[in-house]
């Protein structure tokens, strides 16, 4: 079975920003930490915890779902696929997510899903993150 | 070779205009130390005090910031109030990132605003905002109340003063994002004399990378030379704390104001206690994957039937040593009553303990009277000291107004010279090691501990001659010139040696050899030496207080003769 990305303890974590890095990097060829497709950041400053917004890989993604150009691709396993080519950048998926974890990218007007690659979690220096198998619970 | 743009902010406090420049020509000084002290001699008077509305502040960030592990600072040069010299001082959490997305490499701040000011940083450009009603509220209050109202949520960084910096005391730091701070020579009082009470810096600007090929390898091999040397022990583990117990017995934890350079109450302050005790977690600058601010609980009982409050306080061991073994201070929670105090009211910890250390000093001499400090104090007595402290910022009094100018200032006007400790007017940080710690910090450019590591050049070459002492210091200063004008953390120094920074710099374009990095390194220390001149640094003004030879250090007990060699030695080479 295919795996998905999981929080599996946010207590851990620094806010050193690596997997964010690694997803922006790899996904988006960019420096830029704020085209990741997993956002860390505080809850109010840096005397509360982190909070991570990551895709929580959905059964039939309802963000894939409303997708009328096949860029969003239902996956096994939890989550989506993208075909960026076919992004034509309508938005419809950003609105469909139902935690507003996916966001769009206004300068390429495409959207950012996270594809379940688990680049992210190999750059966590404490494993906050991890790839795990969705299970029915 | 392609020159990059340095894209600079002048922002104009007094007329609310700001200039936008692109300068190629900057591109040779990278970023960080050399960025910004080539911009402060382009804008700074000599002729003018240090907080004369027309002196500039200046922010520079590096090429590299937060897109390689651990290079996360951005550098403040300025006037200082405190020397009257060159002011430089480094801080991180998310300013460095911040700066990154509002897409503003260096920030130049001039003029005094006609009210308290804040000011918004971003894609949007800057906006000047009133900050009457945030004027007077301690560090914390400020950064919850700007969190609030301003824009950028997310990933925006958020630089303020507490009341210290607006009361102009010499050692006002600037708090950046809770836990790090421009501390040391005085940048608060700065921001104060401007009316600026705060920044918020934010954006989330795209930047593609341009060679993959060379970049990510690049990044991925870095990246796991930190996570997989013993940075992560030394820093993440029990950060700098880790040195109170081997400092105290090689007699060089600086004690009671130098009066002892070792503790007896060592063991129940050590960076062991305070993880077991009070460690609630560690956090990290943005894109530093070591994680080495270390943030523990501060519990406190207000009322009689077990009623609490609490909260995160960042402690290292600068703070345990200058709000710690040198006022007494025997326990965890001591210590913490007085990082709390120091916090909210915007302080530099070192000069404030430093300071305080004199005072309590001069106190029990009698050299000052009571009713001058118009509280008793003592050493380990943290309710005293918070007094004090609370006063050097009200300033109540002549004797306060003249303590608020820093050490050497009220120990010029009322005596105890032998014992205010300070070098270039700069309060001593946490080592007694030896001559090259007491030289390092009187030659380095802005008369700091970490110009030129003079306490590790003290244990590294120990039992050396007074030149190779000398030649190491400056050596190091060079080299730090480097690091910083790239914003490396310096606890990361081992990492980044020549070959690595090189690497990193040319996969994303900035082509440079080993030989321009050491010629920069050289003109840097040029250029702020120079700086430093015009701005009054006499070699033969500096002052040596007595107690530093009486304390033996952790190379024995220090003598005014090789003291006297080495800065001769020095004088031969810089001229
Ligand atoms: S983007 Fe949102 S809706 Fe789509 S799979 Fe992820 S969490 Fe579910
Ligand atoms: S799993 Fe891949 S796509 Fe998803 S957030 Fe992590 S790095 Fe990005
Ligand atoms: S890499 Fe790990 S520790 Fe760092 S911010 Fe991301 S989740 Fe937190």
């Amino acid at each position: 079975m295919e795996k998905i990305l999981k929080v599996a303890d946010i207590d851990r974590c620094i806010g050193c920003y690596s997997c964010m890095l690694a997803c922006s990097r790899t996904l988006r060829k960019s420096f830029a930490p704020s085209r990741a497709s997993l956002q860390i950041h505080t809850a109010g400053g840096f005397q509360s915890k982190f909070v991570a917004e990551i895709c929580r890989g959905c059964d039939n993604a309802p963000c894939a779902l409303v997708c009328k150009y096949g860029a969003l691709i239902v996956r096994e396993g939890g989550g989506v696929k993208f075909k960026e080519d076919k992004c034509v950048g309508c938005g419809e998926c950003v609105e469909a997510c139902i935690i507003d974890v996916l966001h769009f990218d206004e300068d390429r007007k495409k959207s950012m899903p996270c594809i379940q690659c688990g680049s992210c979690v190999r750059f966590c220096p404490h494993e906050v993150l991890a790839m795990e198998v969705k299970t029915d619970e | 070779m392609n020159k990059r743009s340095i894209r600079i902010f002048d922002i104009n406090l007094a007329t609310q205009q700001v200039e936008v420049s692109h300068r190629e020509d900057l591109d040779h000084y990278l970023g960080g130390t050399g960025l910004a002290a080539k911009l402060f001699s382009e804008t700074m008077d000599p002729a003018l005090d240090a907080l004369h509305p027309d002196q500039p502040v200046i922010l520079a960030n590096g090429p590299l910031n937060t897109i390689f592990p651990v290079v996360t600072k951005v550098v403040a040069v300025f006037r200082s109030p405190l020397t009257g010299e060159y002011g430089e001082s480094h801080a991180g959490m998310r300013l460095g990132l911040a700066m990154r997305g509002a897409g503003v490499d260096a920030l130049i701040l001039r003029g005094k605003a006609d009210k308290p000011t804040y000011l918004v940083i971003g894609p949007q450009g800057v906006k000047f905002k009133d900050a009457s009603a945030l004027w007077g509220l301690g560090c914390g209050e400020t950064g919850t109340i700007l969190r609030r109202i301003a824009p950028g949520r997310g990933h925006r960084s958020c630089i303020r003063i507490g009341p210290s910096g607006e009361k102009a005391v010499a050692f006002a730091g600037v708090n950046v994002d809770t836990y790090r701070h421009f501390g040391r020579l005085g940048m608060g009082a700065v921001f104060g004399s401007k009316n600026l009470k705060a920044a918020v810096i934010y954006g989330d600007r795209d930047e593609s990378i341009q060679n993959m090929k060379a970049y990510r390898p690049t990044y991925e091999k870095i990246y796991q030379k930190v996570v997989n040397t013993d940075l992560m022990e030394k820093y993440h583990d029990l950060g700098t704390s880790i040195n109170v117990i081997p400092l105290n017995e090689l007699k060089a934890l600086p004690t009671r104001n130098l009066q002892q350079s070792s503790f007896e109450a060592a063991e129940a302050i050590s960076g062991e206690t305070f993880a077991e005790k009070t460690l609630l977690r560690q956090v990290a600058c943005s894109g530093c994957p070591i994680g080495c601010i270390h943030l523990g609980l501060f519990r406190e009982e207000f009322g009689k039937s077990h009623e609490y409050k609490f909260q995160s306080l960042s402690y290292d061991h600068e703070l345990i040593f200058a709000l710690g073994s040198y006022l007494g201070m025997s326990t965890t929670q001591k210590i913490y009553q007085l990082i709390d105090e120091v916090e909210q009211l915007g302080l530099d910890a070192i000069t404030a303990g430093v300071a305080l250390g004199w005072v309590i000093e001069a106190l029990d001499t009698g050299i000052i009277r009571k009713e001058e400090v118009l509280t008793p104090v003592a050493f380990d007595d943290p309710e005293g000291c918070k007094k004090v402290l609370g006063n050097m910022v009200q300033q109540p009094n002549d004797f306060y107004r003249t303590l608020a100018k820093g050490t050497e200032a009220a120990a010029e006007v009322y005596g105890g010279m032998e014992f205010a400790m300070t070098m270039g007017k700069h309060e001593m940080a946490g080592y007694h090691t030896g001559h090259a710690n007491l030289v390092g910090m009187a030659v380095g450019s802005r008369h700091s501990h970490l110009d030129n590591a003079g306490y590790s050049v003290d244990q590294k070459h120990r039992d050396q001659d007074p030149k190779t002492l000398v030649e190491a210091l400056v050596q190091e200063e060079k080299q730090r010139n480097v690091l910083t004008s790239l914003c490396i953390c310096l606890f990361a120094r081992s990492i980044y040696d020549t070959e690595t920074v090189l690497e990193a710099l040319n996969s994303v374009g900035i082509e440079r050899s080993a030989a321009d990095l050491e010629a920069l390194g050289e003109e840097i220390y040029a250029l702020k030496n120079d700086l430093r001149h015009q701005l009054g640094f006499d070699l033969d003004n500096l002052r040596f207080a007595d107690r530093f030879f009486e304390t033996p250090s952790l190379s024995g007990q220090l003598s005014r003769k090789v003291l006297d060699e080495m800065l001769e030695y020095y004088q031969s080479i810089t001229k």
